[in-house]
């Protein structure tokens, strides 16, 4: 159908957005790796010379470095755990007949909505406050002592405050999936008096597991690189150190360039590892 | 009797789920309340909910004492420049990929997927380091340009999965009676395109909107937008609570009404249309 005409003139139309990405992923990916192999401190005599793998070395050997690992999969796979499964639940919920139902998801969907910056510092100052934060009052009111949530239990309300920020993303996106399902298999395992567990773990499970596998592979991306909520709430102490935020530290605030690119070339090789896996049920979808 | 059991699940699931919908709502809520309370109100124990004396007094401060309205239009001119970009870089793209095929289509969809799984902290200083040497640190054009490249992925996505459900044969006709490719896109296929290109680009300014980890790290108090401006509330002097609601209630406004109808689309563009 298509004439060697439209052939070259889509792949003139394609120019432009395939160089710009091109330009865009190539270029700051090979400087990463070039620094990355320099010892390169721009404050204190700027670019030293080669360093082989030491920057690799040194950023593996470091202290800062394992607990940061643990810390980001702490936070990564708390939040997967209590977004998948409230998830689940809540789209469950969310799809059975009731009054009001546009209006309660638009209640559930909004915290997505919320920039990252906002619902950090609400959830820290209006909240998480051991003083003035309505949960310090709730506790009062129940004659407990106050706690200190982002310094005694911060790892705790790192994982409540993002997973209120996914909560609403694996909801809509599970209940976009609940509502594919076909109602009168439901209610054909209904009438056939199947109770209600099995036709949850034989039915609606099985019907959900790609939805949840995206869910799960998505939201690991974006959580892997969670960067404002622990900004503006802890700034990585209390063992709340990311990758992602000791990389920020090192090449940033003590401007250690070198050392800090090794470790985004481990960041970006862990992303990939995981990204394989996305790419893989996405681009089965792209052939039906 | 059958009837009597439906109706009252029917109550049972809607009072479960109003009671859970407000639950996740109440922080948003809490922050909108609070900003037209005053300080004291604002740390009140017991908590005051809704008698409370209604005051814009917060709105005012907070415009008077940070020029508000400033960042609020560095906010618009990043996520609406960057998205209106990527949509005039993109359509060609995703136009051509959806109707002139060729084997290696799947694979440059899928490449452009790929960069977007790069972790932005990978490549923080590369990009820091060019923005000093081209003077693009703390300029809104700047910004422009990473937020578009960030979110270009999405948005050739986007329109590729909106294309693709436009059926072919209306365009071999246009093409038989003698339209020439200009004519065809701009009288047949834009059209049609419209309610994809919308969807995608109300996507993308709310992806752009809230974006925080360039904005944060590329601007200083000149081309900062609102994810910034809220950000310097994190060190707080005094009593600052009604304040801070009221600057978030500010920033988040505008993005929670485009949100809300934008729900649908958002689960196929987040998901690259492998959820629809």
């Amino acid at each position: 159908m298509a004439t060697q005409h439209s052939r070259s003139a889509a792949r003139l139309m394609m120019a432009p957005a395939v160089t710009l990405l091109l330009g865009w992923m190539l270029i700051p990916l090979i400087m990463t790796l070039y620094f990355s192999f320099r010892k390169y401190l721009p404050l204190r005599g700027g670019d030293l010379g080669w360093a082989g793998f030491d920057n690799y070395v040194r950023f593996v050997t470091s202290s800062a470095f394992w607990p940061s690992v643990q810390t980001t999969l702490i936070i990564v796979g708390g939040v997967l755990l209590i977004t998948v499964v409230l998830g689940v639940l809540f789209a469950l919920l969310l799809d059975q007949p009731m009054w009001g139902q546009g209006i309660v998801r638009i209640l559930v969907i909004a915290p997505f909505f919320v920039m990252p910056t906002v619902s950090s510092l609400v959830w820290k100052n209006m909240f998480m406050d051991p003083v003035n934060g309505l949960l310090a009052h709730l506790w009062k009111f129940f004659g407990a002592e106050p706690v200190v949530w982002l310094t005694d239990a911060s790892m705790f309300s790192i994982i409540m405050i993002v997973s209120w920020q996914w909560l609403p993303f694996a909801t809509l996106i599970l209940l976009t999936a609940i509502q594919s399902l076909d109602s009168e298999q439901l209610e054909a395992a209904e009438m056939d008096g199947a109770p209600v567990l099995a036709r949850f773990g034989h039915i609606v499970l099985p019907h959900l597991s790609r939805a949840i596998t995206i869910v799960v592979l998505i939201q690991t991306i974006f959580l892997l690189s969670i960067f404002a909520e622990i900004f503006v709430t802890t700034q990585g102490s209390f063992g709340t150190r990311t990758l992602t935020y000791l990389i920020f530290q090192r090449v940033l605030e003590s401007q250690n360039v070198g050392l800090g690119s090794a470790g985004g070339v481990y960041a970006i090789i862990l992303a990939n590892i995981i990204a394989i896996f996305l790419m893989r049920i996405v681009g089965k979808n792209l052939d039906t | 009797m059958a009837r009597a059991v439906k109706t009252n699940r029917k109550i049972v699931n809607t009072i479960a789920a109003w009671a859970l919908g407000l639950l996740i709502f109440f922080p948003i809520l809490w922050t909108i309340l609070t900003s037209f309370k005053t300080e004291a109100q604002a740390i009140a124990d017991p908590p005051v909910f809704f008698f409370f004396d209604w005051t814009l007094e917060n709105y005012q401060v907070v415009q008077e004492r940070s020029d508000y309205l400033r960042y609020l239009w560095n906010s618009v001119i990043i996520a609406g420049g960057s998205t209106l970009l990527g949509i005039i870089i993109a359509v060609p793209a995703a136009w051509s990929m959806a109707f002139v095929p060729s084997k290696r289509t799947k694979d440059i969809l899928m490449w452009m997927l790929s960069t977007k799984m790069l972790p932005a902290v990978g490549v923080l200083y590369p990009i820091y380091l060019l923005f000093i040497k081209m003077g693009l640190l703390d300029s809104k054009i700047g910004l422009v340009a990473v937020l578009m490249l960030c979110n270009l992925p999405i948005i050739v996505w986007m329109l590729y999965t909106y294309f693709k459900e436009i059926p072919g044969e209306i365009l071999e006709a246009a093409r038989m009676d003698g339209a020439s490719l200009k004519e065809e896109i701009i009288y047949v296929l834009t059209p049609m395109a419209i309610p994809g290109i919308a969807s995608t680009v109300l996507l993308n300014i709310i992806l752009a909107w809230n974006e925080a980890f360039w904005t944060l790290n590329l601007t200083a108090a000149k081309a900062a937008p609102l994810t910034a401006f809220i950000a310097s509330y994190s060190s707080p002097e005094g009593l600052f609570y009604a304040k801070l609601s009221a600057a978030s209630t500010m920033a988040i406004a505008p993005i929670l009404i485009l949100g809300w109808f934008s729900q649908k689309q958002l689960v196929r563009g987040l998901t690259f249309g492998a959820v629809k």
